[in-house]
């Protein structure tokens, strides 16, 4: 796990340009230009938050987990990974973790792998993949365009055998990550609606997006 | 924000469910998995044989693939990593999808008995052989960066060209490429989340053999991983035999061994009725 690294003090809630506050189980999505940063805050703690990234004037280039962990060489996202794009640029880089660890090879939950996990009775629950279909419909975008995602402050080890499990998330109420944007994206957000493992303690609960413009 | 807490009683039952799917997918599956398959590789029944398409090293290639066919991706050489992606023949929307197939069957390390999963919850390709295990869902392939800061100087070809190659030539485009498999990767994750290349994990002459559960199309690159401890770029030929497997018995393995599969293959059964 990472250090925990706090923000800069010159970021308040009174200087931020934006302020979202995201129901439990509700998606989001909204533009953050480069330079801005954006906070994204667990308000009530143990509460995962899948995210994707495009870039804002091309969809075809987006967020690719793969080509981030390749990157860094590493599986979990941290303070100073950078966001890479499946073309292999820069689309933001974390700046600030008050948490110290967060997933990106588990992807999203779905209505469909839900049946596979949990059983066929779990098929009719609110998924993640169905809030980034609703999500990305409104910017011309389709379940094609939905790629592994990042879960901010879900807790997935991987052992050295290759044993993965989703156990209890280590993030406190009021953590957050910061993001400052490489180029201008699109970010969307499923708050986690999961009630069947243990990302978000069985409980979804509300999260906040902060925006920030740049300091210079 | 006012929020309603769910209830005790219900999230202890929630918690104690996923325990126990849990302890099925990470003490009793394992267990219940075949060993790795035997070497050197069986020859295939050469009635069985469809088609044979040997991939130069650093090239690309694609084929259809009826439900029931397999190929098998044979290292021939040896110390090649094949990039490997699938597309539902009939919805290219549906797609290889490694986050949910390393999720749902609680590992990274993808072995005989395994399946690979689409993001509908469906299964593309059961691993009926597989030598060695050493395989890598995790990292990606090469791209045109990543060879230049590994090989500099050197004129080399990657995946990632490869395979917006293979999307665009089938109607496909960038939006289509998925997260890859790497056959032949011996890489493992330390606890801190470090990849490692374990070398010892692979074998010469490695194979493996991935059976068509529902129709597809599939794309492979043959470029070094980007982990491969080679330091000069001298991609090797792999071979790669597309034939007519044996229908699977009531009790096929890649079928019975987890409760996964088990679900996994009844949605496929919801698809095909």
């Amino acid at each position: 796990m990472t250090d925990f690294i706090k923000t800069s003090a010159s970021r308040s809630l009174e200087n931020a340009v934006q302020e979202h506050f995201i129901p439990a189980e509700a998606p989001w999505s909204g533009i953050v230009r480069k330079g801005q940063t954006i906070r994204i805050e667990d308000s009530y703690g143990q509460q995962a938050i899948d995210t994707l990234f495009y870039r804002a004037d091309d969809f075809a280039e987006r967020y690719s987990n793969q080509d981030t962990m390749r990157a860094q060489g590493g599986a979990y996202i941290g303070t100073g990974t950078k966001i890479i794009s499946n073309e292999g640029n820069v689309m933001l880089v974390m700046t600030a973790d008050s948490c110290g660890r967060h997933d990106t090879s588990a992807g999203a939950c779905s209505c469909e792998s839900n049946t596979v996990r949990f059983g066929h009775g779990t098929k009719y629950l609110h998924a993640c993949r169905d809030n980034f279909v609703i999500e990305v419909t409104k910017h011309g975008m389709s379940k094609r365009d939905i790629v592994p995602n990042i879960n901010f402050f879900m807790n997935v080890p991987i052992k050295p055998n290759g044993e993965m499990t989703i156990v209890d998330g280590i993030s406190a109420p009021g953590d957050y990550v910061e993001l400052v944007a490489e180029m201008d994206v699109l970010c969307v957000v499923s708050n986690c609606p999961q009630i069947n493992n243990p990302c978000n303690g069985f409980d979804p609960t509300p999260i906040r997006v902060l925006i920030w413009d740049g300091e210079d | 924000m006012m929020h309603v807490r769910r209830s005790p009683e219900e999230i202890a039952a929630n918690r104690q469910r996923y325990e126990e799917h849990q302890k099925k997918g990470l003490e009793f599956a394992p267990k219940a998995l075949p060993a790795p398959s035997p070497l050197p590789a069986p020859a295939i029944d050469a009635a069985a044989i469809i088609h044979q398409e040997t991939i130069p090293g650093g090239w690309y290639w694609s084929t259809a693939l009826k439900r029931g066919e397999a190929l098998r991706i044979d290292q021939g050489e040896g110390g090649s990593t094949v990039a490997l992606v699938a597309w539902n023949a009939a919805d290219t929307s549906e797609r290889l999808n490694l986050v949910d197939t390393v999720k749902v069957q609680w590992t990274t390390a993808l072995g005989k008995g395994r399946v690979i999963f689409s993001d509908m919850g469906r299964v593309m390709f059961s691993l009926i052989e597989d030598s060695s295990g050493a395989h890598d869902c995790l990292m990606g392939g090469s791209t045109a960066a990543s060879n230049a800061a590994k090989y500099p100087g050197v004129k080399s070809r990657n995946t990632r060209d490869n395979l917006v190659l293979v999307a665009g030539k089938l109607g496909l485009t960038r939006r289509d490429i998925p997260a890859i498999l790497n056959l032949f990767a011996p890489v493992r994750v330390d606890d801190d989340g470090g990849f490692h290349w374990r070398g010892k994990l692979s074998n010469s002459g490695d194979y493996a053999e991935l059976r068509a559960e529902m129709d597809m199309i599939v794309g492979f690159s043959n470029c070094p991983h980007p982990l491969d401890p080679d330091p000069v770029y001298a991609p090797k030929p792999v071979i790669v035999t597309r034939f007519r497997a044996p229908a699977p018995a009531i009790d096929d393995l890649s079928r019975t061994a987890t409760a996964e599969a088990l679900r996994g293959f009844e949605n496929n059964a919801s698809m095909l009725a």
